[in-house]
């Protein structure tokens, strides 16, 4: 199976002096979504700049579809798009006259174009503003004006570096289906995003990189099993003094104030038996919910593990 | 098919830099018309016919050529500058740089729209000076080549001082303080035959005053230098500036960290 992207020991030094990636792996299969995630500042621009060849690398190889970066970077390029994070178009340009124009730095031109181009921006809803300056465009379209011209070459390989920050809600959803659509129809797209429910929704597998290492690379099915806790909020009936005391349960209790009480559960317990205690304890409850996403929780574990690993490391040395 | 590519990427590239210059005429195309004008006004018609004739030839007819050429200079220069500069601090330069094109291809796409800009602004200041004046034309092939070769030679000087500008005030500071002088300096408003000898010397220094002399041979027939001199040194600036540029470009200085 020819991978869509295989990096090997990367590393990236900045001129200041600043380790952005200590030497990362990663492997991405073609027709895959996938989601780069990881906290501010953890390397995944830089890595996306390395692969888009924004960026210069120190060590390590990259290939795209089996073509190196260094030694046929005419040909690896030719299947990136990419949609950085930050804009990166001429603002004082027309919109349709951007996508084209990126079009015939790969080389094409002609009626096929500017069909395909008519056909996303439409699709993108940005038709009705293709001769309106880039500048006059809201921030969510900008994105989309970016979405737009990363496609016009149909690459293979879709990159977005945070594309849905700063869209709203709805907006959001249709990018995600717009992007669906996309993938497929057989393009591999690989995504950055602090919206962990927004990687659980579209992606099959994950990287998590934390402080230029990589901490986890696995399926997203695989990460969401090893979920192994989570925690409940109650919102109880009747105000409590103390946290009661739960028999024949295996859970933490966690007073907030008189009327909310925290409680983790490891996966698997089931609930009944916690409710039977509470009953038995002779709390009521009103309402409940998750304490935050399962899966940001999960992050940050893994990130802290990985920093606590490193630690240990560090100290060996 | 490759070269097919390239040559699509050149011309989006060239029709970028044409729009982009003709969008903001009256920033780039008019001012120069209007000081030029100005000089022909003053030099050729005001106090011009005090003036005693150089090499046979009218005052005005002796300067025209140099203010031609002057205006090719600083609108070669100006334009590489800022468009690169403006791709650069607005990123959109990345819209190049992660497409398949060679940077070779990106260095000509850049220097052809500043001899575009250098050449109309050039073609637009010989038509107004044609109201005061009615030019003579010695040699059409040098008034071209020299056309042509100046601009490209300062649309690589642009260049090379947009990938160093970290400011909008480090793309003024060349064209301020070194072009204008060395083209003031270079022999438009005189022949340096009328200069002390010190003086003489230093200006054979200046690369500049080679360009305009064979340029106004290209009109007037009349040159302080040789003609194969000019075209020797603008030819070896040219080579010296394109290759440096060219690595400047690979290897991304001021563009990829
Ligand atoms: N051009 C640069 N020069 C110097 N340091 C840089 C540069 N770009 C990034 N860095 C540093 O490299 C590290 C990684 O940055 P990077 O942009 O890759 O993070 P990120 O994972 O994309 O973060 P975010 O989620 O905030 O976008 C950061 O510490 C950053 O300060
Ligand atoms: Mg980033």
């Amino acid at each position: 199976m020819s991978h869509a992207i295989d990096i090997t020991q990367l590393t990236k030094t900045y001129a200041g002096g600043h380790r952005a990636l200590c030497g990362i792996d990663l492997h991405v299969e073609e027709g895959d979504f996938f989601a780069l995630l990881g906290p501010n500042g953890a390397g995944k621009s830089t890595t996306i700049g390395i692969i888009a060849s924004l960026v210069n690398m120190d060590a390590g190889r990259v290939s795209i579809f089996g073509h190196d970066l260094v030694r046929e970077p005419m040909a690896a390029r030719r299947q990136i798009g990419l949609v950085p994070q930050e804009f990166n178009f001429n603002m004082f340009e027309p919109v349709e006259e951007i996508v084209i124009n990126q079009a015939g730095y790969y080389g094409l031109e002609g009626s096929a174009v500017r069909a395909r181009c008519e056909v996303l921006l439409r699709e993108l809803g940005l038709w009705e503003k293709r001769r309106e300056m880039a500048r006059n465009l809201s921030g969510g379209m900008k994105r989309r004006l970016m979405i737009a011209r990363a496609l016009i070459h149909a690459p293979r390989l879709l990159i977005l570096d945070e594309p849905t920050a700063g869209v709203d809600i709805e907006l959001r959803r249709s990018m995600w289906q717009f992007l669906r659509e996309v993938n497929r129809q057989g393009t591999t797209i690989v995504l950055t995003t602090h919206y962990l429910e927004e990687a659980e929704l579209l992606c099959r597998n994950i990287a998590i990189i934390d402080q230029g290492r990589i901490a986890a690379h696995t399926s997203m099915k695989a990460l969401l099993n090893r979920l192994n806790c989570e925690t409940l909020v109650l919102d109880l009936m009747a105000p409590i003094d103390a946290p009661p005391h739960l028999v024949g349960v295996d859970c933490g209790v966690v007073q907030v104030d008189a009327h909310t009480l925290e409680v983790t559960v490891s996966r698997g317990q089931g609930l009944s038996g916690l409710f039977a205690a509470l009953a038995a304890a002779g709390v009521e409850v009103l309402s409940m919910r998750n304490k935050s996403n399962r899966l940001e929780e999960l992050f940050l574990s893994l990130v802290a593990q990985g920093r606590q690993a490193q630690r240990g490391v560090g100290e060996g040395e | 098919m490759v070269s097919r590519a390239y040559w699509v990427a050149f011309k989006t590239l060239l029709r970028k830099e044409i729009r982009r210059f003709s969008r903001i005429w009256v920033q780039t195309i008019l001012p120069p018309v209007i000081t030029t004008a100005l000089y022909f006004i003053i030099f050729g018609n005001l106090i011009g016919r005090q003036l005693p004739a150089i090499e046979g030839y009218r005052y005005i007819d002796y300067i025209v050529p140099g203010l031609i050429l002057m205006s090719i200079i600083s609108n070669a220069y100006a334009n590489v500058v800022s468009s690169f500069y403006g791709s650069k601090f607005q990123h959109y330069v990345e819209e190049q740089l992660i497409a398949p094109i060679p940077s070779w291809v990106i260095l000509i796409g850049y220097l052809s729209g500043g001899v575009a800009r250098g050449l109309s602004v050039g073609a637009a200041v010989t038509l107004v000076s044609q109201v005061f004046t009615s030019l003579p034309l010695h040699n059409l092939w040098v008034v071209f080549s020299m056309a042509l070769l100046t601009s490209i030679l300062f649309s690589l000087g642009g260049f090379i001082n947009a990938v160093y500008a970290q400011s909008f005030d480090d793309i003024t500071i060349i064209p301020t303080f070194v072009l204008t002088p060395l083209t003031y300096l270079g022999g438009i408003f005189y022949s340096i035959d009328m200069l002390p000898e010190s003086w003489r010397c230093i200006s054979l220094g200046n690369p500049i005053l080679y360009l305009i002399n064979a340029f106004r041979y290209g009109f007037l027939g009349v040159s302080d230098i040789g003609l194969l001199q000019a075209y020797a040194i603008v030819l070896l600036f040219i080579s010296v500036l394109f290759a440096y540029s060219l690595y400047l470009l690979k290897v991304g200085r001021g563009l990829k960290s």
